[in-house]
């Protein structure tokens, strides 16, 4: 574990150096604790898949203070060793059918898989959100089964439609609004994922686990799910 | 009663202090592109330390009061003038019912801070009326819109008017070549030390590629052993480096989190004095300590009440 100053109102933990569930793991836990230990001293908490991003607030703490309250902060969340965290399953409906299945042709000629084969691989895995960026609400999961890992379209799409899962390598993604973006889409679920008026306002945060449950075109239609915006 | 927009220039921005606290959903902070000049012109008027503005970018915005009430200007002189008579910028300026208040474009820096007494009443979006266009947030119709033709600004009207000005010392020079402490940190151990001796010994030049979310600089390519890092959070004025070597400063509007590799940041008051330089200016850096940027800060905030 490491605690390294940015600028005079930020440092960064890191707590290890490769995407690993071990590692994600630990900087859930060490979330939690930093932000029961410091509180009112944090101005932002920017975790992803080895670090955390910590910005306080200079007006209340200076660069010592900080290390000093982090330091036993992460100590402290290790000690208890994620007793008092529960992370929390959700499940995301999916449809993988051929209107959003944007690449899902691409990705089973490089599987050399059936599109059953590969919607039964990639919504039978269990998923970690590892990350959160890129745009609001953008969440990284991981791991995809590598049997149907294909690397990001050499050429990005102009527009992603919004609620798309996309594949790029081992990684997983859902787009919760519409952006430009390269990862390979293999389906869409009809939820929003950011909704602004909710306090927790994305539906998943890192650390969560995330199941994908494939639903049928109707199932689609009834929760919301559109075939527009491309 | 409210500003009525004329003209809303190239870019102006409803901005209070950002939008903090929503990082680790993706959601970036906004907020002003240089602090110094936002946090005077709230002083000047004794608003509350956040409170909402207009950033201008480039100039050319036109405003009509409806009510009389006092502004203060700080920032870059965009040539502001009321009805046709020229306005010094880092003081305050009593304005009336049907004043035109007009700026042209960059004398001196480029971003210029339209305080009016009381703030503009704006409705907060998570906490912040900070506009960030991409991510559809904050301005006056909580969507991310920049200021547009006909757009009212709502204050309330203050008939006594105030009177304050910038002391001297806290007035910079735009003109002046930026020399800009960088506190080396992320992946700096990564560069060979030939490529920071480079860094801190030449001069770069501000591209046409500068925006709220980043400035790109060119000079003498500054290459890292990595390619690409672990996606990490990205502080407010951290300084990125691509494959091509040229650096990339990030600002308010940035990415929460991203994969290339940087060699520090710069302090929140120096990534200010950078926002305030357009294209073909010229920067140079050397190496700060984060106490120094701590103490640096420290005066600021004293010296504003903040």
């Amino acid at each position: 574990m490491r605690i390294e100053a940015l600028n005079e109102e930020s440092c960064i933990v890191y707590l290890g150096e490769t995407i690993d569930e071990a590692v994600s793991a630990r900087v859930t836990r060490a979330v939690a604790a930093i932000r029961e230990e410091l509180g009112e001293l944090l101005v932002d908490l920017v975790p992803s898949y080895t670090s955390i991003l910590v910005c306080y607030d200079l007006t209340r703490i200076d660069r010592f203070g900080i290390r000093t309250r982090l330091r036993r902060a992460l100590e402290r969340g290790e000690a208890a060793g994620g007793a008092g965290f529960e992370p929390r399953t959700v499940e995301l409906p999916v449809y993988y059918g051929p209107e959003v299945a944007l690449d899902l042709a691409d990705i089973c000629e490089h599987a050399g898989l059936s599109p059953e084969e590969v919607v039964r691989i990639h919504s039978e895995t269990d998923y970690r959100v590892y990350a959160i960026g890129f745009s609001p609400g953008f969440a990284y999961l991981g791991n995809t089964d590598r049997r149907i890992a294909m690397s990001r379209k050499s050429t990005p799409r102009l527009k992603v439609p919004s609620g798309s899962l996309g594949i790029a390598d081992t990684q997983t993604a859902i787009y919760p609004s519409s952006t430009p973006g390269g990862w390979q889409v293999i389906g869409r679920t009809p939820l929003a994922m950011v909704d602004w008026s909710s306090a927790s306002l994305a539906r998943v945060q890192v650390g969560d686990r995330v199941r994908f449950r494939p639903i049928s075109r109707e199932e689609y239609r009834e929760l919301g799910g559109r075939f527009d915006e491309l | 009663m409210s500003f009525e927009v004329i003209n809303p220039g190239m870019l102006t921005l409803i901005q209070d202090r950002g939008r903090h606290g929503y990082q680790h959903q993706g959601i970036t902070t906004g907020g002003p592109m240089d602090s110094h000049a936002f946090h005077w012109a709230n002083q000047l008027l004794g608003n509350a330390a956040g409170a909402a503005q207009l950033e201008i970018t480039f100039g050319m915005l036109e405003l009509r009061a409806e009510a009389s009430t006092t502004i203060a200007l700080t920032g870059a002189d965009l040539g502001a003038e009321l009805n046709g008579e020229a306005l010094a910028p880092w003081c305050t300026h009593a304005v009336r019912p049907g004043d035109r208040l007009r700026f042209q474009s960059p004398r001196s820096g480029l971003r210029a801070y339209l305080a009016v007494h009381g703030g503009f009443e704006v409705k907060p979006v998570l906490g912040s009326c900070a506009t960030v266009s991409r991510e559809q947030l904050g301005g006056l119709d909580g969507q991310g819109a920049k200021l547009r033709q006909g757009d009212r600004l709502p204050y309330r009207a203050l008939e006594t008017p105030l009177d304050a000005r910038v002391p001297g010392w806290a007035v910079p020079d735009y003109q002046k070549p930026l020399r800009l402490g960088v506190m080396l940190g992320y992946q700096q151990a990564h560069f060979p030390r030939t490529a920071l001796m480079t860094f801190f010994s030449e001069t770069y030049e501000v591209t046409q590629n500068i925006d709220r979310m980043g400035y790109r600089l060119a000079g003498s390519p500054v290459h890292c052993d990595l390619d690409g890092i672990v996606s990490e959070g990205i502080a407010y004025g951290a300084i990125q480096v691509p494959k091509d070597g040229n650096p990339i400063v990030l600002m308010r509007d940035r990415q929460t989190i991203g994969g290339y590799p940087k060699l520090g940041c710069l302090s929140t008051l120096g990534a200010g004095a950078l926002a305030q330089r357009g294209p073909g200016c010229r920067v140079s850096f050397y190496p700060m300590d984060v106490g120094e940027a701590e103490a640096e800060r420290l005066l600021f905030n004293r010296s504003l009440g903040l």
